[in-house]
């Protein structure tokens, strides 16, 4: 297990691994948004929870093909399901890498863009905290839908289809939390939630994604 | 003789093929007459005319969240049992359901329009009307995107499963996320909310009417879907020998 | 002792039935090599065996975890080198160092080199050197040879009979000769599955409809 997370990682940083650019699509996606909406009247810091969390689901999305097509096309993917790992231990293994590699450094760095959107000081923390119990969901959810479409030739389009209406609660009770600490609310109950719905997830979804995997390498 | 002998095609094909017209002809009975009799009901005190649109509006969402039921308990079914027509049932369902969806939630529209003043309100109910749309869409492009019929059968029955743990998930996250407009359950049990008599009859002719409706199109689009697949299957031993 | 045997196994492929009533047993030190024409079956009965795809009838009897598989495509990360593909794999399988396995292979000056600066021949040759870090006995090959060249077969023979010599076994889909007198052949026309016939346990669709 140790020995996939190790290669996975050593991929994403190599030549051509991407490692990045998920950061950089967030950059860029905070920038555009003050231009469209305009940066004046305290709108921006308004709607800033809302485009951070939707601009970190989105990065998160754009490399989720990553997580299973690599390995399905050069056959690794045939190899590890005969050796002798849990195929549910490799999807989750899988989804944390996939998380350290995209998931992690937006949370390292969304203070930062919270600043270019206004986010109001005392939600800082919040916009931290959030993505960082909030965004492990999102990359094992991904990991299911990268699971169901990795026999698809061009899986991306369904793959973004059918995982967007899943990570649902996660950006609401997500970008709730930031809104309430930006204005002073407590966050509790938004916070427990969002915990809760990480854990379940990162629980069972491996099974699901393990089968759907097994599935496909019928 | 046990339930599961339905799911034998030819068994099926016979037994649907003899019901169905009964079938057909009681949901056109009851759809039509509930819609004409809610129409032909007076004026609502406090909405007017614009009431009647929830003999359309009503059922049609029932129906919405009864083929999603639907479809996961068939995809449960195969993905348990292994039954070829349960899984074809849940793909013929899928169309159906969405179209329920959409009628609910373009009658939605036009019933907020007068009564709301806009056509579209995130309101809990219309969000998560939409979020269960998002569903019907993948699960259908699912369906579609996989030429393995085995394998479309599967994978579709996880995204089923899957899907529905986090449709309820959303519906009660969209609850706490926006409290909105749209009024309780229209047959609610409490005393004092009920729907006067002259209205909830016509009402239950009309939902009645609708569940008819989606059973006679499930069962149309399953035969329709099993004899695609006698198709497929007979070409595919024609490659083989 | 056999270490793998087969005993009445039909085997699927796009929902129907490819091979039907298949028997055999491959003791230690000994290698069987399938024949048959091109949709025989034989890349479906090797998955199969694998553990990639469930057989719908009969039994397959061997230690578990005891199965190596080599398929068409070799499991390569062209962004590692040699030296930590392999010893990736090894890690994974638990299965001994990649130094004699890089030597059997004639690997050993490649071993710093990227995989993607290989050539087909070479990727096969890490492919096949892949098996000997597995620790595996009982080898799975799916056209092992493909992009070989002579010297290189001669390579894998000698491999290969080290892996029978020290109580492995091996099956083979190939259909050129290794030369090996351990080896024995199968050809799978005469398990051809007979269409037709309804099955008691519909494999797919394509049986339950038909």
């Amino acid at each position: 297990m140790r020995a996939l997370l190790w290669r996975d990682l050593r991929l994403a940083v190599r030549a051509g691994g991407g490692f990045g650019l998920s950061l950089a699509f967030f950059l860029i996606v905070c920038t555009l948004v003050p231009f469209g909406v305009g940066a004046g009247g305290g709108q921006l810091s308004r709607i800033a929870p809302g485009i951070l969390w939707v601009g970190a689901l989105l990065a998160c999305l754009l490399s989720l093909d990553r997580i299973f097509a690599l390995d399905h096309e050069d056959g690794s993917l045939d190899l590890l399901a005969t050796a002798p790992l849990p195929l549910e231990g490799v999807v989750a293994i899988k989804a944390l890498a996939h998380w350290l590699v995209t998931g992690l450094p937006l949370v390292v760095f969304s203070p930062l863009l919270g600043v270019l959107l206004h986010l109001p000081d005392a939600a800082q923390i919040w916009l931290v905290l959030s993505l960082l119990i909030g965004t492990p969901a999102l990359s094992m959810l991904g990991a299911f839908g990268a699971a169901i479409t990795v026999g698809l030739r061009r899986g991306g389009l369904l793959m973004s289809l059918l995982v967007l209406p899943l990570y649902v609660p996660t950006l609401i009770f997500g970008a709730e939390m930031v809104r309430r600490g930006a204005i002073g609310l407590d966050v509790t109950t938004p916070l427990v939630f969002l915990a809760g719905i990480t854990l379940a997830t990162l629980a069972l979804v491996p099974f699901a994604a393990a089968a759907a995997l097994r599935v496909n390498l019928r | 003789m046990s339930i599961w002998e339905y799911a034998n095609p030819v068994k099926f094909l016979r037994t649907s093929g003899t019901v169905l017209p009964w079938i057909v002809a009681g949901a056109a009975l009851c759809t039509i007459g509930g819609l004409v009799w809610g129409f032909l009901t007076p004026d609502d005190y406090r909405q007017g005319s614009t009431v009647k649109i929830v003999f359309l509006h009503v059922p049609a969402a029932l129906m919405a969240i009864n083929a999603w039921l639907m479809m996961l308990v068939a995809s449960l079914i195969w993905l348990i049992r292994r039954h070829h027509v349960s899984a074809l049932a849940a793909k013929a369902a899928a169309p159906v359901g969405a179209v329920m969806t959409l009628i609910a939630l373009i009658t939605g529209a036009i019933w907020g329009q007068p009564m709301w003043g806009t056509w579209w309100e995130w309101d809990p109910r219309l969000t998560s009307f939409l979020v269960l749309f998002l569903f019907y869409l993948g699960y259908m492009a699912l369906w579609e995107a996989i030429e393995d019929p085995d394998s479309a059968a599967d994978l579709t029955g996880l995204l089923c499963l899957v899907g529905s743990v986090f449709a309820l998930l959303s519906r009660y996250a969209v609850n706490f996320w926006n409290q909105g407009l749209h009024q309780g359950a229209s047959l609610s049990v409490a005393p004092g909310e009920r729907m006067s008599a002259i209205y909830r009859y016509p009402l239950y002719l009309s939902m009645l009417g609708f569940f008819l409706l989606f059973l006679a199109l499930v069962l149309i689009r399953t035969r329709t879907e099993i004899r695609r697949r006698r198709l497929a299957a007979l070409l595919a031993r024609e490659h083989r020998a | 002792m056999s270490l793998i045997s087969v005993r009445d196994l039909a085997v699927v492929r796009g929902g129907l039935r490819v091979i039907e009533g298949l028997d055999f047993d491959i003791p230690a030190g000994q290698a069987l090599v399938l024949r048959g024409p091109n949709g025989a079956g034989k890349t479906t009965l090797l998955r199969t065996l694998a553990g990639l795809q469930p057989a719908v009838a009969g039994e397959i009897i061997c230690p578990p975890e005891s199965i190596a598989y080599a398929g068409h495509a070799d499991g390569l990360k062209p962004a590692l080198t040699v030296a930590e593909n392999l010893s990736f794999w090894s890690a994974v399988f638990g299965g001994p160092g990649s130094g004699p396995a890089l030597s059997a292979m004639n690997l050993t000056e490649l071993a710093a080199r990227p995989a993607h600066t290989l050539s087909a021949g070479q990727k096969r040759r890490l492919g096949l050197a892949r098996l000997m870090v597995t620790g595996r006995a009982v080898w799975l090959l799916d056209e092992p040879t493909v992009s070989l060249d002579t010297a290189s077969v001669a390579l894998f023979a000698d491999m290969l009979r080290a892996h029978l010599a020290s109580g492995g076994a091996a099956l083979i889909a190939t259909h050129i000769d290794l030369g090996l007198a351990e080896i024995s052949t199968l050809d799978l026309t005469a398990y051809r599955a007979q269409p037709g016939r309804k099955p008691a346990r519909p494999a797919g669709f394509n049986e339950a409809f038909a």
